[in-house]
């Protein structure tokens, strides 16, 4: 056993850090946000040269090499930052799934352009109606002469309002709630028939829903064998799990440091607020349940190694839900230890409370992860 | 990064469960795994087992008589331990008094009491709390005033856990009243037997006793018994406070309600339902188990800090604390709730093992109350939560 991180690792973390502290202060951040696109083009050029966009794909890929700890590393500055780039949408959603379904010729055409910025792509398995349900996907693709033709609607694609490419779950077989018989195609925006809409997330980050109609694509666009997808999709949304919970410990460990730092400076009835001891053992309970969401964040990473699917599953689910309450409890702290300041849209605390409940309702929460986990260790 | 235990590591867990597998005694196993109370010689019957092997002071360096377990076999040993219901280990003398007698005790100390400590031939007791210093513990008024070779010891202590089973104590004693309340505490040894110490039961709600007031009127301790310098009791109290950090964890406990609970769950009712088909149940339980899996994943981070070096970090050993005993009760009141009405039956013969009535109603539902009730306790000794909550804020968030 041994929970180290290398020294290589190290040198990420304070290079992560040194860009958000830097290059990405708060005010930066809140005028991206109100741009049409929500992001900012130069930064993400500079994720590529930094070679965080390669790190989870292998050597063969063109890729570093990392895993998800090293990937973890990136998304708890991504949660520090509250970076608006679309990290998570392109280097583990639909980079993951071109990783784990495509093949050499896919991932040069598809996955190594988007290691060197030059491509965004985005993931499209969500559904209206699906709820948390990976199976649940009635869009579907029918052979037709030598391509398919998907129709069909997604919904909150992230990262689909910047992306070129979509990666896009519709099935090839079976009932609607079938985990059998999905596949997933690679559609260019821009195809005749594909429709999207995008958006704004309330925590400012952009999404799109989609809508698919006589779509069609040839038969180099299936990524892997037909029908198979759904093995990949979950393992894909577990390793969005574990990312998201590194963003989750970043942006809670900024509001446990500006907390305690107002608890220490705001005074009161003559003294500082920190003086009381109420406000004192609830501050103990936000660094407790930091230090938890690390552990499982990172219990979450290293879980994703495991070989049996369903240990997988249920560790994930174990993080998911630790994430969730640890998450809410900082969170809603945090707006409450800041009185008034709190609420207002001018303070970083309620943009870093946005983006931990948005992380909230994000692949399954709480609920549908204690079901989950139950029915893997009943 | 390497969650898996490693080859050692492995080999280590084989060797604990194969030696408990063989020799815990089956009497001793069944209490334990029926929640029914362990008397004093059950609890050194299997502790001597262990002191044969070596095992009752695993974690003490190899020059004082132990096997130098990294804190990881410490872990590995309390989780086999719960997982095949050994009884808790008595750590009075194993993990608190034996290790501040080897770094702060004489030569002479250490010949009399190691060895006793390490085959578990002697029962030590904590003389700390007393009724006017239970959190604020540095208010103690226990005073030994110097009679010359030694202290004439007059005051009372509380909450004394076995202490009706003990044959020492290390009592924290006032021996100045000058200058700040911690510096005029001072660290005995006191042998049961002297005459004047005089130890009073206290019963517990969940029925039985464990817990004992202790008072000393005129007890002389000889000088040689008092521990390093005079004056610097409340240093060598709090070192012994940090060896308590896996302890505090409460791993043994822990996993072993929460197997209980798992198989209490998987029973099926007279209407052949099983609370692990309720989603409602299944959702707490696994709520706790996870949590449960946020402090063993923060306990082996802590270690892995300290193994490679860095400091363990300020308030750790209280989250731990904190944690460990909060996620203990929780799986209490689950099982109470697991053994429904049943849970109700107050059968002191089959618990406690006196007289000889017949258990009525299932075996689970014996258990779960009184230990619900008795771990009510956990939050409140060894510094309650809200005091380790005051240690945190001043120590690792400077408030």
């Amino acid at each position: 056993m041994d929970l180290q991180y290398t020294p290589e690792q190290d040198q990420l973390r304070e290079s992560v850090e040194r860009f958000v502290r830097d290059e990405y202060d708060f005010t930066r951040r809140r005028k991206l946000s109100a741009t049409d696109t929500g992001h900012d083009e130069a930064c993400w050029r500079q994720y590529a040269d930094f070679g965080w966009l390669a790190i989870p794909f292998s050597e063969e890929e063109g890729g570093i090499g990392g895993d998800a700890t090293d990937t973890g590393i990136v998304m708890e500055g991504v949660g520090r930052g509250l970076l608006l780039e679309p990290y998570l949408a392109n280097v583990v959603l639909a980079g993951g799934m071109v990783s784990a379904l495509g093949s050499a010729a896919q991932k040069a055409e598809w996955l190594q352009p988007m290691m060197t910025g030059e491509r965004k792509l985005a993931l499209a398995y969500a559904e209206p109606g699906a709820r948390y349900d990976l199976a649940h996907c009635a869009a579907t693709a029918r052979r037709d002469g030598a391509g398919f033709v998907i129709d069909g609607r997604k919904s909150l694609v992230y990262g689909g309002a910047a992306a070129g490419v979509y990666v896009v779950v519709a099935r090839t077989s079976g009932q609607p709630s079938d985990a059998g018989g999905l596949s997933a195609f690679l559609v260019d925006a821009g195809t005749p028939g594909l429709e999207v809409t995008p958006y704004a997330l309330h925590d400012g980050q952009r999404a799109a829903d989609l809508a698919l109609t006589g779509v069609r694509v040839d038969a180099a666009r299936l990524l892997g064998d037909e029908g198979k997808a759904f093995a990949a999709l979950e393992k894909v949304v577990d390793q969005a799990i574990a990312a998201l919970a590194s963003e989750a410990v970043g942006a809670m460990a900024m509001l446990v440091d500006q907390t305690l730092e107002y608890l220490k400076t705001r005074q009161q009835f003559g003294r500082p607020i920190g003086t009381n001891q109420a406000l004192q053992h609830r501050m103990v309970d936000m660094y407790i349940a930091l230090d938890e969401a690390r552990s499982m964040a990172l219990y979450g990473a290293l879980m994703l190694r495991e070989s049996d699917p369903a240990a997988r599953r249920k560790a994930l689910s174990a993080t998911k839900i630790e994430i969730d309450r640890t998450g809410r409890l900082v969170g809603q702290e945090a707006v409450q230890m800041h009185g008034g300041m709190g609420v207002t849209e001018e303070l970083a605390i309620g943009h870093y409370f946005k983006r931990l409940s948005m992380i909230g309702v994000s692949f399954g929460d709480a609920d549908f992860h204690l079901r989950r986990y139950a029915a893997a260790a009943a | 990064m390497e969650l898996q235990l490693s080859p050692e590591e492995q080999a280590f867990e084989a060797e604990v469960r194969d030696f408990i597998a063989t020799n815990l005694p089956d009497d001793i196993r069944d209490k334990v795994r029926e929640d029914r109370h362990l008397g004093r010689e059950d609890f050194m019957r299997w502790q001597q087992i262990l002191g044969r092997q070596g095992w009752f002071v695993g974690a003490w360096p190899r020059v004082h008589g132990g096997q130098a377990w990294s804190a990881m076999q410490t872990i590995i040993f309390n989780r086999v331990a719960g997982e095949l219901h050994c009884p808790e280990l008595q750590v009075f003398g194993p993990a608190m008094v034996g290790p501040v007698l080897y770094t702060f005790g004489t030569p002479e100390q250490q010949a009399q009491h190691l060895p006793a400590i390490r085959d578990s031939s002697v029962w030590w007791c904590q003389g700390y709390s007393e009724p006017g210093a239970g959190s604020d513990l540095a208010a103690l008024q226990t005073m030994a005033e110097d009679a010359g070779d030694h202290y004439l010891v007059n005051g009372q202590k509380i909450w004394t856990s076995f202490a009706h089973y003990a044959d020492w104590m290390f009592c924290l004693v006032r021996t100045s009243r000058e200058g700040r309340k911690q510096e005029g505490i001072s660290f005995l040894l006191i042998d049961m037997k002297t005459p004047g110490v005089e130890v009073q039961p206290i019963r517990m709600m969940d029925g039985r006793h464990y817990l004992n007031a202790v008072f000393f009127n005129n007890v002389r301790v000889p000088k040689h018994n008092r521990i390093g310098e005079e004056g610097r009791g409340w240093t060598y109290a709090k070192f012994l406070l940090e060896h308590e950090r896996v302890e505090n964890a409460n791993l043994r406990f822990i996993t072993q309600e929460l197997q209980k609970l798992r198989r209490v769950a998987a029973e099926p009712d007279g209407n052949g339902r099983r609370l692990l088909d309720d989603p409602l149940f299944m959702a707490k339980l696994s709520a706790v188990e996870v949590q449960f899996k946020a402090l063993e994943i923060g306990l082996l981070r802590m270690l892995s800090d300290m193994h490679s070096g860095a400091p363990a970090g300020p308030g750790k050993s209280s989250f731990i604390k904190i944690r460990g005993t909060e996620i203990a009760q929780r799986i209490t009141e689950l099982l109470v709730q697991a053994s429904g009405a049943d849970a109700q039956r107050y059968q002191p013969g089959p618990l406690f093992g006196q007289g000889d009535s017949a258990l009525i109603g299932p075996a689970n539902a014996l258990g779960p109350v009184a230990t619900y009730l008795f771990c009510r306790a956990m939050t409140i000794y060894g510094g309650s939560t809200e005091v380790q909550k005051n240690i945190m804020a001043k120590h690792a968030l400077g408030l």
